[in-house]
């Protein structure tokens, strides 16, 4: 069995360790800094555990590692493992410095190590379909893009939490945006501008509840982003991009991907004029092991299949999370710019900790 | 068990086709008088087990069938826990230990409060599992619960994680205190089955995918199919329609062949679909 290591037993480091452990290719090794879970899940496991990352890189000989550290940890650790040879699985966002992100991606390609991103949504079969009719060209040339996202996780003033930190690599940008942002990257690239950026608090002290900014491409290509975490209408997070060609347009999120085509088109020979409409349910693969939707399964075992040699091809690398990166650092540079206004987010300075002081 | 269960995904506006038939559901199904009505009319057409999520509003429902014993003498809830949402978001509010210890009772039950706090102190996931089973189950007070069952996304962690004590830790629970049997749902059925057979639980309540053209159906349709064939199991179907993939009646014919098949969940937003399905149950397991 392929060892891997996964550091950061949060919410998503958690889902991330039933995902990984239920592979019968993978023997998982955690790792976490706080004892309490990590003692717990050891004792009713019996897995090995360790509470310090450099320790278990030292001690375990690994293939891989699985990172799901709060985000402002990802990049000494993501270059710890880089360094010592191991394949690397990084919770988004990938890094908070994107020159950071693009040393790390040129350092993976460099020696040749598979890595992935845990931006699911390119694992969701109706914004797979979305990119299939993009690039058949059926709708033509894209004018324009809708990019949203709503959910219920900030409600109240609360307490804090890394989450509520834009330091810290917490809040609505970096949570929440940078998904359908990553969707814009994977279908057209990185935007050229960012105008009008608007990051603003709605209940936290320490940055942004919403997100709305205006993307364009030199292309004449515009997208409009419109996000927000404080939305209580929605059950759970919610995902939709909107696009639209000279040749129809395209919705899609989640559960079904919607197209328009003003006429048929060769290269999408089941397609017909006028909507179309197909299902994730359809559209998805099964998975081996399914715990909170296909695409968190198939994204975990597409590197895992690369790891152990066995096909497998991990479609988030760090170049592509460079791309939003690079993005959602050119919309914090605009927000700044702009005149601060009552609700603009705090601009707070990057603490100075070690990695392992939470 | 009845054949045919009531499912309640219709009510929390979960719809996995569209989130425009969702919100639809949800805006019909806000007032809980409405959701009441759909209820009454499976009552009144012979659905009288109601499987759900032990969503706050749920309580509503139980409050009013409390209410109202003489309209429902044969009522009976499947309570389904925990409402996963409820805990995603008090872990981004609180974080990890602050949500465990924010759904521990504090309604001056001392004694509960102290083993939680040991529990958490000693890492003993028995403890803690028993309080939160128990914090579920207040609002089904007085109301008939005969099979509680532990919802997929808990079941699908703790399996894929390996934590396996706490499935028993569940069962011995639930049939030691509250006179009911235990049930596990799962999008993983023969992973979760071998599990539980490793643990000595014999003749599992095990409610799961199970429909025609296989969907979801994780570790294989074919180890599904299996298991049911050749092993001893209470299994109830949900998914039977496939989200809507398979015509009801083809979908049901096909689900009467299939052994070891105890009842079929499914959801329903009138009368009429109720009855059909109905029908078509009756036609097919007679």
């Amino acid at each position: 069995m392929t060892k891997i290591g996964l550091v950061g037993l949060g919410k998503m480091g958690i889902s991330h360790f039933s995902i990984a452990n239920a592979d019968p290719r993978a023997e998982i090794i955690i790792c976490d800094a706080s004892g309490y879970m990590l003692d717990t899940i050891k004792k009713y496991t019996g897995c090995t555990a360790y509470k310090s990352f450099d320790t278990m890189l030292e001690k375990e000989d690994l293939a891989a590692v699985i990172i799901a550290t709060p985000s402002r940890l990802h990049a000494p650790m993501v270059r710890a493992a880089l360094e010592k040879g191991l394949h690397v699985f990084c919770e988004k966002p990938f890094c908070l410095d994107p020159a950071e992100s693009a040393a790390l991606a040129k350092l993976a390609a460099d020696k040749g190590l598979i890595t992935q991103v845990g931006y699911h949504y390119r694992y969701v079969g109706a914004f797979q379909e979305m990119k299939r009719i993009i690039d058949s060209g059926a709708i033509g040339t894209v004018t324009h893009i809708l990019a949203e996202a709503y959910g219920p996780v900030i409600l109240k003033p609360k307490g804090k939490t890394w989450r509520t930190d834009r330091a810290e690599g917490g809040g609505c940008l970096y949570d929440y945006a940078a998904h359908p942002i990553n969707l814009l990257n994977w279908y057209f690239g990185e935007p050229d501008r960012a105008d009008g950026t608007i990051l603003a608090p709605i209940f936290s002290a320490d940055t942004d509840d919403e997100v709305y900014s205006t993307l364009t491409w030199n292309d004449g290509t515009s997208a409009h982003v419109s996000v927000n975490w404080s939305d209580e209408s929605y059950r759970k997070m919610s995902t939709k991009i909107s696009i639209t060609g000279t040749k129809g347009r395209i919705n899609a999120d989640r559960q079904e991907c919607q197209t328009y085509l003003r006429e048929t088109n060769d290269t999408l020979p089941e397609y017909e004029q006028g909507w179309n409409v197909r299902y994730t349910t359809d559209l998805t693969q099964e998975v081996a092991f399914y715990l909170r939707g296909e695409e968190y399964s198939a994204q975990m075992y597409d590197f895992i299949s690369a790891v152990v040699g066995d096909g497998g091809n991990p479609v988030n690398d760090f170049a592509s999370a460079t791309q939003t990166d690079r993005t959602m650092a050119m919309m914090i540079t605009d927000h700044q710019s702009a005149p601060t206004t009552k609700r603009a987010a705090p601009l707070v300075a990057k603490k100075k900790r070690s990695w392992l002081g939470r | 068990m009845d054949k045919l269960l009531f499912g309640d995904n219709q009510f929390f506006g979960i719809n996995h086709m569209s989130e425009e038939k969702a919100r639809a559901q949800s805006m019909r199904f806000q007032n809980i008088e409405n959701v009441i009505s759909v209820l009454d009319a499976a009552y009144d057409e012979g659905v009288k087990t109601f499987m759900c999520t032990t969503h706050d509003r749920i309580a509503l429902v139980c409050d009013h069938v409390r209410a109202n014993p003489d309209k429902y003498p044969d009522f009976k809830f499947f309570p389904c826990m925990p409402y996963a949402h409820k805990y995603a978001n008090a872990v981004t509010d609180h974080g990890m230990m602050g949500a465990l210890t924010h759904f521990m009772p504090d309604d001056g039950l001392l004694k509960t409060a102290l083993r939680g706090s040991v529990s958490l102190a000693t890492k003993d996931i028995e403890g803690i599992i028993k309080i939160l089973v128990d914090v579920e189950m207040k609002m089904f007070q007085g109301v008939q619960t005969p099979v509680i069952f532990l919802q997929n996304v808990i079941v699908d962690l703790l399996l894929g994680m390996g934590m396996k004590d706490a499935f028993k830790i569940f069962h011995d629970h639930v049939l030691e205190n509250y006179d009911a049997e235990p049930g596990f749902i799962t999008m993983n059925m023969p992973m979760l089955f071998e599990t539980l057979d490793g643990l000595g639980i014999e003749n599992p309540i095990i409610c799961s995918n199970i429909n025609k053209i296989g969907f979801r159906t994780c570790g294989g349709f074919d180890r599904y199919k299996e298991i049911l064939e050749n092993e001893k199991l209470r299994a109830i179907a949900m998914s039977v329609y496939a989200s809507g993939a398979i015509a009801p009646r083809e979908a049901i014919e096909w689900l009467s062949q299939v052994p070891n098949i105890e009842s079929m969940v499914f959801g329903a937003s009138s009368r009429t679909n109720i009855r059909s399905t109905r029908e078509l149950v009756g036609e097919y397991f007679a």
